[in-house]
């Protein structure tokens, strides 16, 4: 399976300059995340103003995949309000599990760099994991989520 | 950088034939090198487990006919191999069981819950792999017993000054790995039992990355208990193994109850079976124990010694190779020092972002904290890739995994 369809040149581009890639003092949520499988983590710093997301931050530590998707994820749902945020994690879940048709695709923009996540299913988790802390944060959490619920760690 | 190491392309013949192992022979291009996770089987394991069912396969211990009996014999005769394997004479101490975790289980359940109490203390490395230290922080919870974790030097050894400090008349365990999984530092395991000895305290040590690549003599290894995993010393998943001291497995109560582990049930009491049915409840796993007798005959027709030199080869090969790349560290103690394991880290590049470069170009390596996350912080590394050899690894296999390194490199620029 070719990689370049993975490492598309703007998930490399936000894995080296990651935006939005600092702490939020004043922020009115903020969730962890963590991958137990590989050990990704990250905070999600989220400033809300009434229905609209008005700033989204992270920092942590992770693959690739997982931080391009944070950096591009903060990015994404600034402006929008909560309900146009949870449809855009609808649509990203359908797009990286293969899932979104082309014609469906065209309304994410630049997230469609994450279209070939598709073909590597054991790296689902990792572009979602900022996705799933967003959730959380805009449903109210100041919890501790997981991109893989199921996981129970791995073997030797 | 001057190399004293042969060039990549060795000539020399391989050490096992490819051909030998059916998953690899019909993946031509596949650069196996997870061996530390589970090894490949050689066909002899998977024959001998199908001849079991094919030829032999009964429920054993019913002896009231032929079938049965054999049965009974062939999985004695497993257990016979594979404690000759491990160099233990009395093969009633060897104990089958689904693999190390549940080998150290038993151990931390059925002795702990009978002989830790409220003040003892339970001594750990910190370069154990999950398996080895959960089930004692778990007990030492269970218990108010305290949880002692030995410090790791930097390289990734047990500071031998700190386990000596921790082990005192309070301890009542002291647990620790043979071989680390995460970077392979061998311990110096006679020297850890003795510290641990001279105070009285229990000692039981995860062979589970030592028993397939090192010659083992347990008769002569002062340890109360010592697990190890079939799968992965070329045997089927499923089958493990926990060897104790006949008068220590004789003297605390069993872990689980039912089946081949009763003697007699009465109403109201029950008396176990003798060594080594007492910590084998249920319906053995009769098939796997005969895939892992064979491995152990794989094994040793071609020398556990052979193996650990050829191991190190690779070993030393790869550190250097791998050294020699700008941004590529290396991680644990000396090649001479570590089993076929090479820990590393490429620069800024996340090893799981390595792994699936390496995947492409059929290289296949763990990625991740390897079940050691205590291990892990200790020595500050969110994850490593790891590379691990077996018998059927080849300085091919280096090279492609130092071209697969140089691609990530490219890649990530």
């Amino acid at each position: 399976m070719s990689t370049e369809a993975l490492y598309q040149e703007i998930i490399l581009e936000h894995n080296r300059k990651p935006r939005n890639f600092r702490e939020m003092a004043d922020a009115d949520r903020t969730v962890q995340g963590r991958n137990p499988l590989c050990g990704d983590e990250l905070t999600l710093w989220m400033k809300l103003d009434g229905e609209v997301i008005a700033d989204a931050s992270f920092k942590g530590q992770g693959c690739a995949i997982s931080k391009a998707s944070a950096s591009l994820m903060t990015t994404a749902v600034k402006g929008k309000t909560r309900a146009e945020a949870e449809r855009l994690f609808e649509q990203f879940h359908r797009l990286v599990k293969g899932e979104l048709p082309d014609s469906d695709a065209k309304a994410l923009g630049s997230l469609r760099a994450f279209a070939g996540v598709a073909k590597f299913p054991n790296r689902v988790k990792c572009a979602s994991l900022a996705w799933h802390a967003m959730h959380s944060a805009i449903a109210g959490g100041e919890h501790e989520v997981t991109s893989d619920p199921e996981s129970q760690g791995e073997g030797a | 950088m001057t190399s004293t190491m042969a060039p990549s392309k060795a000539q020399t013949p391989a050490f096992v034939e490819r051909v030998d192992f059916p998953l690899l022979a019909l993946n031509p291009g596949l650069h196996y090198l997870d061996s530390a996770a589970t090894s490949q089987k050689p066909r002899s394991v998977l024959d001998a487990m199908m001849g079991y069912y094919t030829h032999d396969n009964a429920n054993p211990h019913r002896g009231a006919y032929a079938l049965s009996a054999r049965a009974t014999e062939r999985y004695h005769a497993a257990r016979e191999r594979v404690a000759r394997f491990v160099g233990v004479k009395d093969s009633a101490r060897l104990i089958f069981t689904r693999g190390t975790t549940e080998s150290l289980n038993l151990v931390a359940t059925a002795w702990g819950r009978a002989n830790v109490g409220p003040g003892d203390e339970i001594v750990v490395t910190g370069l154990e792999h999950h398996a080895n230290f959960v089930p004692w922080q778990q007990l030492a919870r269970e218990k108010g017993a305290t949880l002692r974790i030995a410090r790791v030097t930097s390289d990734g050894r047990v500071d031998l000054d700190d386990f000596r400090a921790l082990v005192t008349p309070k301890t009542r365990v002291v647990a620790f790995s043979h071989v680390s999984n995460a970077l392979g530092t061998i311990n110096p395991v006679a020297e850890l039992a003795a510290i641990a000895r001279a105070v009285g305290a229990m000692v039981c040590i995860d062979g589970a990355q030592a028993a397939p690549h090192l010659p083992l003599d347990l008769d002569a290894l002062d340890a109360d208990f010592y697990a190890f995993s079939g799968h992965k010393m070329l045997g089927p998943m499923g089958c493990g193994v926990l060897v104790g001291k006949r008068d220590v497995l004789e003297a605390m109560p069993p872990y689980q109850t039912g089946g081949d582990m009763i003697e007699f049930v009465g109403d109201d009491r029950t008396t176990w079976n003798v060594l080594p049915h007492k910590f084998e409840a249920g319906t053995p796993n009769v098939a796997d124990a005969i895939g892992l007798a064979a491995a152990c005959e794989y094994l040793d027709a071609l020398g556990m010694s052979a193996v650990r030199e050829h191991e190190q080869m690779l070993t030393a090969l790869a550190s250097e190779r791998l050294a020699a790349i700008p941004d590529v560290r290396v991680h644990g103690p000396s090649a001479a020092e570590r089993s076929g394991v090479v820990s590393f880290t490429v620069g800024e590049i996340h090893p799981h972002d390595l792994a699936t470069i390496f995947d492409e170009r059929g290289v296949c390596v763990r990625a991740g904290h390897h079940c050691a996350q205590p291990l892990m912080r200790r020595l500050e590394l969110p994850a490593t890739a790891r590379a691990s050899f077996y018998v059927y690894s080849t300085p091919a296999d280096v090279d492609a995994l130092v071209a697969g390194i140089h691609h990530a490199r490219e890649v990530f620029g």
